[in-house]
């Protein structure tokens, strides 16, 4: 088995809202290894990004906490890491892409400004190096004359090519781990055919590892290896992408596998999952799906269900419980 | 007129124009630029296209929120282009339109009951207990109960706001609905919700809808006809099932191919297209796809493409099929 790069314990993130504590991640464990794509799928309200956010230590330091559990990069525990240490880290050997290319880049500095950022910080290169490094790694990303392009203002390209702009800021100090945040959401179609193939071709290049944060089946279908699905906060069910696909096994994959349109007759009924996902403090007592699932018994009302797991193939549900299939 | 058409638009044009500063010359933006289609009564067609095609302008233009430049509209036979405001007003009453962001559409400071209150009170439909009766009537069809009467939209989850949004837009009983990018802003399961919601308010109003959309899939899922944009233009005309089993136009081609695919083993031939849009207010000559397109030939950039008939009113404007059609089968089959 190769080594895992990223390695979440019972990870727990709290909230201070007021005089309310809400928590909207409870015991998330995962982990990510060298040269893999992980793909953590959720809707709104999942805690997916708030995950990746605690990843980069970029959690909100006044209102949020971790209580317990660990986040191990590369060995190295982080989540007691101190903002100096933070910052040798971030952008270095943990990049992220975000969502939005047009509110992420500064609209006041030029391009070749904003990516020279890292390079200053982490390598200490002569200008002309630094020059050098970013042209090279915007012909990566498959801009055109990026010569120019350095001293041009984010304004002054198109959603597609900012986001490859914030891909090779990613891309430039070579990160052991990229955590991508719903990379294609904000673009059109054929951009997003343009960027996946894009991040598909950097990803396979050695061990690069990507975490890639989306709500969208497909995109995950396309580039993952191993996909981890979020459900108000938990992990219901986690496995390598042609098993979950195959086989899913927790009410709320299937049910949203099985939401997508092109899962469904023309013109039919949608399957749909009935009502909302729960905001944080309206999570109670018993399996978190239990008010929307379409199988729910008694027992899912009263109890938490452990994760059962076979062949690494995991799924937080009690009807995976037979006696003989509780591992743990 | 041999079909019952509802809905008829011909050579629409709709310009901006853009200051670029006190003595310089204005430019002229070509955000819809001379469209025709026709939409039959109880059908729904669709607008297809990226961001900037001008899909949303050619709604918004149709209900009247801008004008248009030039073109007529033909709303059950009346040229709605040329009536007067009063009239017009009238009119408004019988098309609707439902919005893309269920969080910017309605008021923040009004609550549901006074949401759907205004469109009865202003085109002064029912008198004072039955409007109430009316509210309480399409909650009840859209999803929502009266416990929900008194709160205002904040209290709302995404769903149940673009549910409101539909309720404000059915209240009126109208034959015409523009719905622009309905789903585009909701998560995965509540987008099935409410697209299952829009198919049932057909069926029981008759309802005929304009649906406009990027998400190729849910187009698929739930539309008759498609019209394909691309800079202000239609490209391609042709029947839900038929676009998607042979689509002609190399942009409708590409498109199609962009979908990510559904499951993880499924393998599929991808035409990437080459760089971004050009920007409406210098678009290409000739054919304005031909500085993207896979299969762009001389004649592409010099003289742009007139309209080529396929079977069942399928129609494509193309260069590739304006000569003869067997030297072009090739061209597709060897690329």
């Amino acid at each position: 088995m190769a080594e895992s790069i990223l390695e979440i314990k019972d990870l727990k993130i709290q909230f201070q809202n007021g005089k309310h504590i809400v928590q909207p991640i409870r015991e998330v464990s995962f982990q990510i290894k060298a040269g893999q794509t992980v793909g953590i799928v959720g809707e709104s309200g999942s805690g997916k990004s708030v995950t990746s956010l605690a990843v980069m230590g970029l959690l909100p330091d006044r209102i949020s906490s971790i209580p317990s559990g660990e986040i191990l990069f590369d060995g190295k525990e982080l989540t007691k890491l101190k903002e100096k240490e933070w910052r040798k880290i971030r952008g270095n050997e943990i990049s992220m892409i975000f969502q939005e290319p047009m509110t992420s880049l500064n609209p006041v500095f030029t391009i070749g400004q904003q990516l020279s950022e890292p390079l200053k910080r982490h390598r200490q290169l002569s200008n002309k190096e630094q020059k050098a490094a970013i042209i090279k790694v915007l012909k990566q990303v498959g801009i055109p004359r990026p010569e120019q392009i350095i001293h041009e203002y984010p304004h002054q390209l198109s959603g597609g090519m900012r986001q490859r702009v914030m891909i090779s800021m990613a891309l430039l100090c070579e990160p052991k781990l990229m955590i991508a945040d719903e990379p294609t959401t904000a673009l059109d179609v054929t951009i997003q055919a343009q960027i996946l193939s894009l991040l598909k071709k950097i990803t396979s290049k050695k061990d690069r590892s990507l975490m890639l944060i989306t709500h969208d089946l497909g995109v995950v279908a396309e580039m993952c290896d191993w996909v981890v699905v979020m459900y108000a906060g938990e992990i219901v069910e986690s496995a390598e992408v042609n098993e979950l696909f195959d086989r899913p096994l927790h009410p709320y994959t299937r049910g949203l596998i099985q939401s997508l349109p092109s899962n469904n007759e023309r013109k039919s009924k949608l399957y749909a999952i009935q009502g909302q996902v729960p905001k944080p403090e309206q999570v109670k007592q018993g399996c978190i799906f239990a008010n929307r699932c379409p199988l729910a018994m008694e027992k899912c009302f009263q109890e938490s269900p452990p994760a059962f797991q076979e062949d690494g193939h995991l799924s937080k549900c009690w009807l995976q419980s037979s006696d003989e299939g509780v591992v743990r | 007129m041999a079909e019952d058409y509802l809905v008829k638009v011909q050579n629409l044009k709709k310009y901006y124009e853009v200051s670029k500063g006190m003595f310089k010359q204005k430019t002229i933006i070509r955000a819809v630029d001379d469209v025709s289609f026709s939409i039959k009564r109880g059908e729904t067609y669709a607008l297809v296209g990226e961001s900037g095609c001008g899909k949303s302008t050619t709604g918004k233009t149709i209900l009247g929120l801008t004008d248009a430049t030039a073109g007529e509209i033909y709303f059950q036979g009346k040229d709605i282009t040329k009536i007067s405001y009063s009239d017009m007003r009238k009119l408004r009453k019988d098309f609707q339109m439902i919005f893309q962001d269920p969080y910017a559409s309605l008021n923040p400071k009004k609550t549901v009951r006074e949401i759907l209150m205004e469109p009865l009170r202003i085109h002064k439909k029912f008198e004072g207990k039955e409007r109430e009766k009316k509210i309480h009537e399409i909650l009840e069809i859209v999803g929502l109960s009266k416990s929900h009467l008194h709160r205002y939209p904040h209290e709302f989850s995404g769903g149940q706001r673009q549910r409101i949004g539909i309720a404000r837009a059915v209240i009126l009983q109208p034959d015409f609905i523009i719905a622009d990018e309905p789903v585009s802003a909701l998560d995965v399961s509540v987008q099935s919700q409410v697209i299952n919601l829009m198919l049932d308010l057909q069926k029981e109003f008759g309802l005929t809808y304009l649906f406009i959309s990027h998400d190729l899939s849910v187009i698929e899922h739930m539309t008759d006809r498609v019209a394909v944009m691309y800079l202000g233009k239609i490209v391609e005309v042709a029947e839900t099932e038929e676009l998607f089993e042979n689509p002609k136009h190399p942009y409708t081609q590409a498109l199609i191919s962009a979908v990510p695919v559904a499951h993880p083993r499924e393998e599929r031939k991808r035409i990437i297209l080459k760089g971004d849009v050009p920007s409406p207010a210098n678009p290409p000559k000739g054919c304005p796809f031909h500085t993207r397109c896979p299969f762009a030939m001389d004649i592409c950039s010099e003289k742009a493409p007139e309209e080529v008939f396929f079977t069942d009113g399928h129609k494509a404007t193309c260069h590739l099929y304006t000569n003869s059609k067997e030297e072009i089968k090739d061209v597709i089959r060897n690329s």
